[in-house]
């Protein structure tokens, strides 16, 4: 295939974050994710696109355990971040998900205040020494989700009381406060207005200098905005995996074809 | 062409004008609402028709006819030896107080001037009997006023208190060995001098129960604190315990069929009539753990087995509620399955939890059935407990048991006592259920 070579040109700047290797998904008896093996970069975005249905989310639930919440999935093949396998009988997810930051397609702040959402992950995980440190730690996130400015005069009054996409970028900084390596989003922008979503499109594109960021979208046009790379995901199966640009022009696979000229979706 | 001919012509319609079909539609909602209003009127009828009976009828227990009458404490009979030693005058029976306060009656007799043929000796029949225990309490404790005069106040015999609130009256005492006509006479002269008169009798609230000759002494108290020591025992066992279920069964447990026939049974155990559980309790607690009959402690343990139920299925329906996105979030960001529970589920659930709670305490407060099985209905008289341990253990009844024991006894007195009971035990009722429905506005969907 084509995406060797593409992925070996790159090899040169980036290293491999994730490495899945035939990962299946069951629900049940559905058979929901199929022989999946993709290589994430570090220090990259990487953009799952394809239908609603085809995967998308639960493969990307399956980078940081999330599907272990749900009692009928089943995983299998193997993931490996940084060469670890992430599925080991010895990893406790808990351990992993501090490692591995999500984002939710809703915005999902506690019913805290923004200081708390934010200092929620560094406290339990130990990460501040003191009171100045912690307050170190929330601003630095808050700056990081391009939020600080607009709520640092009322860091003690609630999440949910801020605008949709202001919750989002809460949600954001909550997530890059625990200091991870890897953020998952799935679908952050589909509640947003154009504007919010605009704002954190810009935020992801910040993000990449210090994570590898993997986004799931339906928005092809979002994709190819914040994306260097993208996978493309149809019925279960990742059809194609390549440099953005390419996918975008230069589709090797029918069925991504069709779907980018909006035949399938 | 048949068809072109058939075809309706669409007819020019005015929307000034209701057709036929929005005319019926609009009759059918109307008629509708009436139903509704006509149900919740009834409903309201019939809530202020009972609201109403039982005031008038609860109303007469919080006022009690007191008799005002200064009694001299004759040394000669409550202290021969005259020495003051309590274990002297402790041998003097109520029995011989009784003469006391016939000469104390008779001396007001005289001294306002009312004439009557009563002997000293019958007139004593218009106080209540528990009068002379009364004197004879306040000399126990102060020995010291032995050969003084004191003024006391009286609570008058039932009937005497019946006359003055009409239930009793010079026709219906025909052959009633307890009252005289006159004897009322006195009563009534006695009352346009002012030394007898109904007044809000506070040891109705803070009383115990008094034996079937005393109907005018007998007070909800003592029945309100095994009351609240059942509660106790309810909140201390049935709150934890239903909490840590629901939370295991809801957030933890796998499901499979294990847990699925778990959910059923606690389902039908929140339909088992309360009286199955009093019978539980008997064979349990009372015949195989040997706990003492009667105590608030075997109460309390059979309502929490009653109350359990209820607060598991209120527990796990706010658990139920709380948005998944929140455990996800606590998930997403390296929480614990504990640490999300316990530091975001959890506190959201609260009131929720609390609401069921309360209701669960509310229902568990006002059942009577399993009592009657653990010995807790019946003449319990006690005087209050004083230790929590007496508390739990020392025989007692509850609100309810008390209210039904009294309307078990055959004088009217104590039926008037029953209804003033049920008063007490609705305003706790309203005021439980006043409390959870205000916690479960004030902290509804704070998500
Ligand atoms: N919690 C779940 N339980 C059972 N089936 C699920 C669950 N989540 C997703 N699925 C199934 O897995 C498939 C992929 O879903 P998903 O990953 O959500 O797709 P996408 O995010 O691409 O829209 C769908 O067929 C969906 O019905
Ligand atoms: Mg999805």
């Amino acid at each position: 295939m084509n995406d060797k070579n593409i992925m070996e040109s790159h090899m040169g700047t980036t290293a491999i974050k994730i490495s899945a290797r035939d990962v299946q998904v069951y629900y049940g008896d559905n058979h929901a994710i199929k022989d999946v093996s993709i290589d994430i970069e570090d220090k990259t975005v990487t953009a799952f696109i394809g239908p609603s249905g085809c995967g998308k989310s639960t493969f990307l639930r399956c980078l940081n355990r999330m599907n272990d919440t749900i009692d009928i999935c089943k995983v299998t093949g193997s993931i490996r971040i940084d060469d670890e396998d992430i599925y080991d009988r010895r990893v406790d997810p808990v351990q992993l998900r501090a490692k591995v930051g999500m984002v939710f397609q809703k915005p999902n702040p506690f019913p805290k205040s923004i200081y708390d959402n934010v200092a929620y992950g560094p406290r339990i995980h130990g990460l501040a020494q003191n009171k100045a440190d912690l307050d170190d730690i929330v601003e630095r996130a808050l700056r990081r989700g391009a939020i600080w400015n607009e709520v640092k005069d009322r860091l003690q009054s609630p999440g949910i009381g801020l605008s949709g996409g202001q919750q989002q970028r809460l949600c954001i900084a909550r997530a890059v406060a625990t200091e991870p390596e890897v953020l998952l989003m799935d679908e952050p922008c589909s509640a947003l207005d154009p504007i919010a979503t605009a704002q954190v499109e810009e935020l992801i594109d910040e993000l990449r200098q210090s994570f590898s960021v993997v986004i799931v979208t339906h928005s092809m046009q979002q994709a190819a905005r914040v994306s260097q790379k993208t996978a493309f995901f149809h019925l279960g199966n990742m059809v194609e995996y390549g440099e953005t640009g390419q996918i975008f022009t230069t589709p090797q696979d029918p069925r991504t074809e069709s779907y980018i000229t909006g035949r399938i979706g | 062409m048949t068809d072109a001919i058939q075809k309706p012509e669409k007819k020019k319609s005015s929307l000034l004008q209701l057709d036929a079909r929005t005319r019926t539609r609009n009759a059918a909602e109307k008629r509708f609402k009436a139903y509704g209003m006509i149900a919740i009127a009834f409903g309201l009828l019939m809530l202020s028709i009972l609201v109403f009976n039982i005031v008038t009828r609860g109303a007469g227990a919080y006022q009690q006819t007191f008799i005002a009458l200064e009694v001299e404490l004759l040394a000669g009979k409550l202290d021969k030896k005259g020495n003051r030693d309590l274990d002297d005058i402790k041998k003097v029976s109520t029995f011989g107080y009784t003469p006391l306060l016939s000469n104390a009656l008779e001396a007001k007799v005289i001294e306002l001037g009312i004439e009557t043929d009563l002997k000293a000796k019958k007139m004593v029949g218009i106080l209540s009997k528990s009068a002379a225990a009364q004197v004879r309490d306040y000399v126990l404790n102060n020995p010291n006023k032995i050969g003084e005069t004191i003024g006391f106040e009286f609570l008058a015999s039932s009937r005497v208190d019946g006359y003055l609130k009409g239930r009793v009256s010079r026709d219906s005492i025909g052959n009633d060995k307890n009252i005289s006509p006159a004897q009322l006479d006195l009563v009534d002269a006695l009352k346009a001098e002012g030394c007898l008169a109904k007044r809000f009798n506070m040891s109705f609230i803070t009383g115990s129960d008094a034996s079937d000759a005393r109907p005018e002494a007998a007070g909800m108290g003592t029945s309100m604190i095994g009351s609240f020591f059942m509660m106790l025992v309810v909140l201390v066992l049935a709150l934890p315990i239903g909490v840590a279920a629901s939370i295991y069964l809801e957030e933890f447990a796998p499901k499979n069929w294990i847990t699925d026939i778990i959910e059923v049974n606690i389902s039908n155990l929140a339909a088992v009539p309360s009286i199955v559980f009093g019978i539980l309790g008997l064979a349990v607690f009372i015949n195989y753990m040997h706990l003492p009959n009667s105590a608030p402690l075997v109460g309390g343990l059979v309502l929490t087995l009653m109350t359990l139920p209820t607060i598991i299925i209120s527990t796990r329906a706010s658990l139920k509620a709380v948005p998944p996105s929140i455990r996800d979030a606590a998930l997403g960001v390296g929480a614990s399955k504990m640490q999300s529970v316990f530091h975001h589920v959890l506190p959201l659930a609260a009131p929720g939890i609390l609401t069921g709670t309360i209701i669960g305490l509310a229902q568990a407060l006002g059942e009577t059935a399993p009592l009657l099985l653990i010995g807790m209905v019946g003449f319990i008289a006690s005087n209050p407990p004083d230790s929590i341990a007496t508390g739990l253990l020392s025989p007692n009844s509850a609100m309810p048991a008390q209210i039904y024991e009294w309307a078990k006894r055959a004088d009217p007195a104590f039926y008037e006592r029953a209804w003033g009971g049920i008063i007490i035990l609705l305003v706790f009722l309203v005021t439980m259920n006043t409390i959870a429905v205000i916690l479960r506005r004030r902290f509804e969907r704070r998500w």
